[in-house]
């Protein structure tokens, strides 16, 4: 479904990313762990577009991503919620969600009412300024903003920063469950415990190279993870 | 005061308040977007006011009314809006807020040496638009041409909050400005909204030309430095990039302006100008701005 080559990232005369390939394939969770500065987030920006790659291919359901206008690749139904959230603070909850399907807006209450059966919260607070939401409350916003543009795969990236360890539970839960729905995720996490229980396969990031890839089972008894992720 | 000095004086104050807000807006949402101050934005002003200059007569030969010239002086302000945009401020817009700062105030004195060699350094006087009587109400002469200017300027402000509330240009102008990268992964292009914002702005503007050439009927090539900088001003105070402040502060700078002219002619500017900064003093991001660093 998603396939990466040979991505080459710099910014100005940093080289962040050297030569990175990975493929995610319909219906799977991937995951991208590493530290912090490793890469991850610049991995995800540059498939959405959102910054530029030097060389290397990405391919989405067989469309070529660089050479997608970025704010075209949502019509190709890949969503991105973005590390930080960034939500639009300056609207309301259901604008948020409404924003996320601008790109198409067909069917967009049924979408809107299956999200809030999803996170009633969201719903309770649907008039409310996103800004005032919840850490917590905020990431349920920045995934239905997500499911609204009825997407085929979502890049996730760090969906647990900054929240508590029973909030994480419930947004790992939720991700596994739109998995269940056949919405494909490569998903990059600090979280390494966490992001590789859920996992169908993983890729460990180092400095801009992919060290280990594999079964995400097997990679939570590899000793170089345990080691360098797991803190065991 | 007597009562109908206050009432007539308040009456102007809106006038020009209306005014200042509208051009004000242009200002604002222009910062929204790309966090740069469009210095050329008051010429915009003085291009719309020539428009109405030239076509006015126009108007008036196939016997229509002369207010209808407002249209094509809109189309021409958007035109000249979007060009300016395109043409220089596109390329500097990754150099950085100073160049982009600079090229705005070179568009700025282009455009008023431009109008000079075109149509001369000579005040050009503007044909009556409205011809309204002046009607009694509660013993004060209430002049309806500058009524009816202060309602073109509210239905505007209206027509444009309900434009960035309910349509999804609006609803994207909105987004844009909080959050770049959210609005693009939404689907958002963003040229395509800076382009739609110096449009609008543009509009305003040209509206705003027609109000103030209603009440003052002379035109001339440098007029828009003047307007432009209260209008500027009445956006800071009012909170940049915030769209109700824009109007806020219009109207209030408008007020401010009249009212002190009121009691110390000579000295209306200074004293606005004072204010101005007493209220910057005490809140710094303005009246509706809040009190947060930029957002990295």
């Amino acid at each position: 479904m998603l396939e990466v080559k040979n991505l080459e990232v710099s910014y100005g005369a940093v080289h962040a990313i050297h030569g990175v390939s990975l493929q995610v394939r319909d219906g799977e969770i991937v995951s991208l762990i590493g530290a912090n500065g490793a890469g991850k987030t610049t991995i995800l920006r540059t498939i959405s577009g959102l910054q530029k790659a030097d060389t290397g291919e990405i391919t989405f359901d067989g469309s070529d991503l660089r050479k997608t206008e970025p704010s075209r690749i949502i019509n190709l139904k890949l969503a991105h919620v973005p590390e930080g959230r960034h939500i639009f603070a300056q609207m309301t909850v259901e604008e948020n969600l409404e924003m996320g399907a601008f790109a198409d807006v067909k069917d967009m209450a049924a979408t809107m009412a299956e999200v809030y059966e999803r996170f009633p919260r969201l719903k309770e607070r649907r008039r409310q300024l996103a800004g005032t939401l919840s850490g917590g409350e905020q990431q349920m916003l920045a995934v239905g903003r997500a499911l609204m543009g009825k997407p085929k795969m979502i890049l996730m990236d760090e969906p647990s920063m900054g929240l508590s360890p029973l909030l994480v539970k419930e947004i790992f839960s939720i991700i596994k469950e739109v998995n269940k729905q056949g919405i494909t995720i490569l998903l990059v996490e600090q979280n390494a415990k966490m992001a590789l229980s859920i996992s169908n396969r993983a890729y460990v990031l180092e400095t801009g190279d992919i060290t280990i890839e594999g079964d995400a089972r097997e990679l939570l008894k590899d000793d170089r993870v345990r080691k360098a992720y797991l803190g065991q | 005061m007597t009562f109908s000095l206050f009432i007539q004086s308040l009456i102007n104050g809106l006038n020009q308040g209306a005014i200042y807000a509208l051009i004000a807006l242009g200002y604002t949402m222009v910062y929204g977007i790309i966090r740069m101050i469009n210095f050329a934005h008051g010429d915009f002003i003085m291009i719309g006011s020539y428009t109405l200059f030239y076509t006015i007569p126009l108007m008036i030969n196939v016997g229509m009314p002369a207010w209808l010239a407002v249209f094509i002086s809109i189309v021409v302000c958007s035109a000249v809006g979007v060009l300016v945009e395109v043409i220089a401020y596109k390329p500097v817009r990754k150099a950085g807020a100073m160049s982009a700062l600079i090229t705005a105030m070179a568009m700025s004195l282009f455009l008023e040496n431009l109008a000079m060699l075109l149509f001369g350094a000579k005040p050009h006087n503007v044909q009556k638009i409205f011809s309204l009587p002046s009607v009694n109400f509660l013993g004060v002469p209430l002049p309806l041409n500058v009524i009816l200017t202060i309602v073109i300027g509210v239905v505007m402000m209206l027509g444009l909050q309900l434009f960035i509330k309910k349509t999804k240009m609006g609803k994207a102008m909105r987004a844009v400005p909080q959050d770049r990268d959210a609005s693009i992964l939404a689907g958002i292009n963003v040229n395509r909204v800076i382009t739609y914002t110096f449009a609008i702005g543009s509009a305003l503007a040209a509206v705003a030309a027609l109000m103030y050439c209603a009440k003052y009927p002379r035109v001339t090539n440098d007029m828009g430095s003047m307007m432009g900088i209260k209008a500027f001003i009445a956006a800071v105070l009012g909170g940049i990039g915030i769209i109700p402040g824009a109007m806020l502060g219009g109207v209030l700078v408008g007020l401010i302006e009249i009212f002190v002219k009121l009691f110390a002619p000579g000295w209306y500017e200074a004293i606005t100008y004072a204010t101005l900064i007493v209220i910057l003093l005490v809140k710094p991001s303005g009246i509706l701005g809040k009190n947060v660093g930029e957002k990295v």
